[in-house]
């Protein structure tokens, strides 16, 4: 991939203090980006100025220490904020801001999933988990579910270790195929951006290394989002990395530079473990 | 000083004695009072009606007034405590001052005697509305209080299941009723069921409001008229109804037939039997319905 530079913020030799890479549209699909994002608890600021764009069918991946803004800002990527926290700024997909009022957010979510860090099925049989919303939505063909059922819990490398029982109950699976059953439950909706907060966090590192490789498997079909503590699995999945240092995005690159050659000195401190 | 093992073992002994204590006491006076009444029981005394000057009287009606206004009560107390709970613990901004007066509310209005309610029920219904003695009296005054508790145990049976699965719903673009319908109501069930048992468990036993609410007379009863507007039909919800509890109260009080004593023991023996069992037939239905709603088998 061909760097793009342009956008740097500082190219002259001395520390800049923050180096947000900026995507040249030509060349990249955006899929979603975010302009002057804010987020506030009460008085208290988690977030500010952040400018990010996410290009479509790669991963990006959040990093920075607990507190840094990074998991706020995934969340209010799909106005799952919207009852705790005031979000200022805007986000666009395809064209609509999506941080607007009139927006109707149940109809935006099935466009942008979201997996969250503690393996959440419902207390349904596996095979509802995944149907359960979709019959919401009004599907009901039940070959066409079927179907759905079984694309989706292949895409998230479940379907071989459940498929002859799809009628047990979710909750008899261990976390780390809860966890991939609630990836699947997220792309049976067909969404576009696939938001995962630290969703590999609570387990062992084999299932860890599963969900890894299950992503890098839908980056074919989505543009990924994720949030992780983990310094070697952002580096080993995703294509742009962005760290987050007390509310701000303080460097955005590709991945490789951001664990290579970082611009910006707390950047450096961070990817290298040397934090105070 | 005590060493930690010690202090354990001191803390276990006594959290155990506490407890067993507590089973002591409810063990010694169920089981007094089924020494005590079961012998009386049989087939006669729980289908006949009851005499009010001469021996061998039952309970027929009594027991099946009480059953009765329990379910009446339910039907009534039921959907509102839930929709409270619901609003409650699931749309309301918890910050709201209306809110937390709302809450105040409800707990004052549980803590009210209940002879205060049931003097309360008599001239507001009785007399005021003209229901007269009758079901639907009683079971709104047992639902001033019934309420409270419901909508108590619902909104805690609601806090019980993480947001984790709201956050699921909502991730799914599920709306908020869809969520709380599908999949936090079934799955806090069993947790709900607990709670109607305990509330039912207290209104079965109330006494106090129902004396001048559902009345002190259990009118023969026709048990082939199934008729609710017909006047000895048993569905019949204008008809005065002494209930199981209001007769034990009656007879201890100024009972005058020769075997009231017999009689007491005898339907406390009942009333004990029928809690105890309602509560068995609710945690079985409970754990169906859970299974049914979950596929969790």
């Amino acid at each position: 991939m061909t760097a793009n530079l342009q956008g740097s913020l500082n190219l002259t030799g001395s520390q800049p203090d923050r180096h947000i890479y900026q995507m040249d549209n030509d060349k990249h699909e955006i899929a979603l980006y975010t302009k002057d994002l804010q987020v506030s608890y009460g008085n208290n600021v988690a977030l500010k100025n952040a400018d990010l764009s996410f290009e479509r069918f790669k991963i990006t991946s959040l990093i920075g220490a607990s507190g840094s803004g990074k998991s706020t800002f995934l969340r209010s990527l799909n106005r799952m904020n919207d009852d705790v926290a005031t979000v200022d700024g805007q986000i666009m997909y395809r064209g609509l801001d999506i941080n607007s009022h009139d927006i109707d957010v149940y109809e935006m979510r099935k466009h942008i999933g979201m997996v969250f860090q503690r393996p959440n099925p419902f207390a349904k049989s596996i095979s509802d988990n995944i149907t359960f919303a979709l019959k919401q939505h009004g599907l009901h063909d039940k070959a066409k579910l079927a179907e759905i059922v079984e694309t989706s819990l292949k895409q998230a490398a479940l379907w071989d270790e459940v498929k002859d029982d799809l009628k047990k109950s979710a909750l008899s699976l261990s976390g780390g195929q809860q966890q991939r059953l609630v990836i699947a439950r997220a792309i049976a909706m067909k969404p576009d951006i696939l938001l995962l907060d630290e969703p590999a966090s609570a387990l062992d590192p084999i299932s860890s290394a599963k969900i890894e490789d299950t992503l890098m498997e839908l980056k074919k079909h989505y543009t990924i989002i994720i949030v992780t503590h983990n310094m070697q699995q952002a580096s080993r999945i995703s294509d742009y990395t962005a760290f987050f240092h007390t509310g701000e995005v303080v460097e955005y690159d590709l991945t490789r530079k951001i664990f290579t050659r970082p611009k910006v000195q707390l950047t450096i401190d961070y990817v290298n473990g040397n934090f105070g | 000083m005590l060493n930690p093992k010690q202090s354990d073992k001191l803390a276990s002994i006594m959290l155990y004695s506490i407890a067993g204590f507590v089973i002591l006491v409810l063990a010694a006076l169920v089981g007094y009072i089924l020494v005590q009444g079961v012998p009386h029981l049989s087939w006669h005394f729980l289908t006949s009606p009851s005499s009010a000057f001469t021996a061998g009287g039952g309970i027929g009606v009594q027991l099946f007034n009480s059953f009765y206004l329990l379910i009446i009560t339910m039907i009534i107390s039921f959907p509102i405590a839930l929709g409270a709970g619901i609003y409650l613990h699931e749309y309301a901004n918890q910050k709201n001052q209306f809110i937390r007066l709302t809450r105040t509310a409800i707990e004052i209005l549980s803590s009210l005697p209940s002879v205060v309610v049931g003097l309360f029920g008599f001239l507001l219904f009785v007399v005021q509305f003209k229901l007269g003695f009758s079901i639907l009296s009683g079971a709104i005054a047992l639902t001033f209080f019934n309420l409270p508790l419901l909508t108590r145990s619902v909104e805690d049976s609601l806090r019980s299941i993480p947001d984790l699965q709201r956050e699921a719903g909502a991730a799914l673009g599920l709306s908020r009723w869809e969520t709380v319908g599908h999949i936090i109501l079934p799955a806090a069930v069993p947790s709900i069921v607990t709670g109607v048992v305990l509330s039912a468990g207290r209104v079965f036993g109330e006494a106090a409001a129902l004396i001048y609410t559902a009345g002190q007379s259990a009118p023969a009863l026709d048990f082939g008229d199934w008729n609710p507007f017909n006047t000895a039909s048993p569905l019949n919800i204008m008809r005065p109804a002494e209930t199981l509890a209001v007769h034990i109260w009656k007879v201890n009080s100024e009972g005058i037939m020769p075997d009231a004593a017999a009689v007491s023991a005898g339907a406390s023996a009942v009333l004990i039997i029928a809690v105890l069992l309602f509560n068995f037939l609710a945690r079985f239905l409970s754990s169906v319905l859970y299974k049914h709603l979950t596929a969790t088998k």
